[in-house]
């Protein structure tokens, strides 16, 4: 596996506290389209992220806290798929 | 005296907050480029709306980290006013130089109509001359303008009369109708502890000249004018 690279997998979601306006937009269609035991749906993102060799884990959660969330709003988790 | 008007790449707010200074209320303002690193020569910032980077990540994210922004935040904290309007209080949140964050409109829709703002208190450098004046029209255009925050911080901001704007009918009076976004307690805009950091989503920069539908917006610069000249302007 030479020259494989690390994958990372940052989930970022709005917090529970945090009103989902898109979330309940998506649900509304989901029952639209037929997928009536949807309670709830949330929003958030994935972002892919490829190293060459593993990266700092400090440093990893700096940026993740710093950059890639907002702790005022959302949080996140790191993941190795 | 010379005011910065900070240019990130999706700035476009700047062309307006620059002649509101200039046209509007006379007085010196140059562009200052994100890749900047001092505010040396300014006596205040204004961060202008628009979508600096495309809004990637989250709006003001990518911004925050500007090598301008460094200077800023440090200026700042020494005292100097600065503004933040739009996009720019996107940024001085995601920057820690205000609290809280704007999110998505509770509507999902990008708003674009003129609002009435109630002046909460004339105790900033862009207020101070609006004692008496209550209520104030200007524009918003925003699709992520909804204030929110924890409620400890709610609470402290409420408290310390951190509270500067707040959307209101035409008799200032605060209703869920006046409220374009969904922001909590109405809030349009607030002020940091020192009280020399204002961030707002409506356009002062829109509302300097009749033609524009409203001259209000000259009375937030006019006002920093005179807290930074009291001899002169006094």
């Amino acid at each position: 596996m030479v020259g494989a690279l690390m994958k990372v997998h940052v989930v970022v979601m709005p917090k529970q506290s945090v009103l989902d306006p898109q979330g309940v937009a998506v649900r509304n269609a989901l029952k639209e389209l037929g997928l009536d035991a949807v309670d709830s749906v949330r929003v958030g993102k994935l972002l892919e992220l490829e190293f060459k060799t593993p990266p700092d884990e400090a440093k990893l959660e700096e940026v993740c806290r710093d950059l890639l969330s907002n702790p005022v709003i959302e949080d996140y988790t790191i993941r190795c798929p | 005296m010379k005011i910065a008007v900070v240019q990130f790449p999706g700035s476009n707010c700047d062309q307006d907050c620059l002649r509101a200074l200039t046209d509007g209320i006379h007085v010196q303002a140059e562009y200052l480029w994100h890749k900047e690193t001092s505010v040396s020569g300014f006596q205040a910032v204004v961060l202008p709306g628009g979508f600096s980077y495309g809004d990637y990540l989250r709006c003001g994210a990518i911004a925050r980290f500007s090598p301008i922004m460094r200077a800023v935040v440090r200026a700042a904290n020494e005292g100097m006013p600065v503004i933040g309007i739009c996009n720019g209080f996107q940024i001085l949140c995601e920057a820690g130089l205000l609290p809280g964050a704007l999110i998505r409109n509770q509507s999902l829709r990008f708003v674009c109509q003129p609002v009435w703002l109630r002046v909460e208190t004339e105790e900033t450098p862009f207020t101070a001359k609006l004692k008496g004046q209550s209520v104030l029209r200007m524009p918003v255009a925003h699709g992520e303008g909804c204030f929110f925050t924890d409620p400890t911080t709610l609470g402290s901001l409420e408290s310390k009369r951190q509270v500067v704007f707040r959307y209101a009918d035409a008799l200032g009076k605060v209703t869920p109708e006046s409220n374009p976004n969904g922001s909590m307690h109405g809030i349009a805009g607030i002020c940091n502890e020192a009280r020399n950091v204002v961030g707002m989503m409506p356009h002062p920069d829109r509302a300097w000249d009749r033609k524009l539908g409203s001259e209000d917006g000259k009375l937030l610069f006019g006002s920093l004018v005179e807290a930074l000249e009291p001899v002169i302007f006094r």
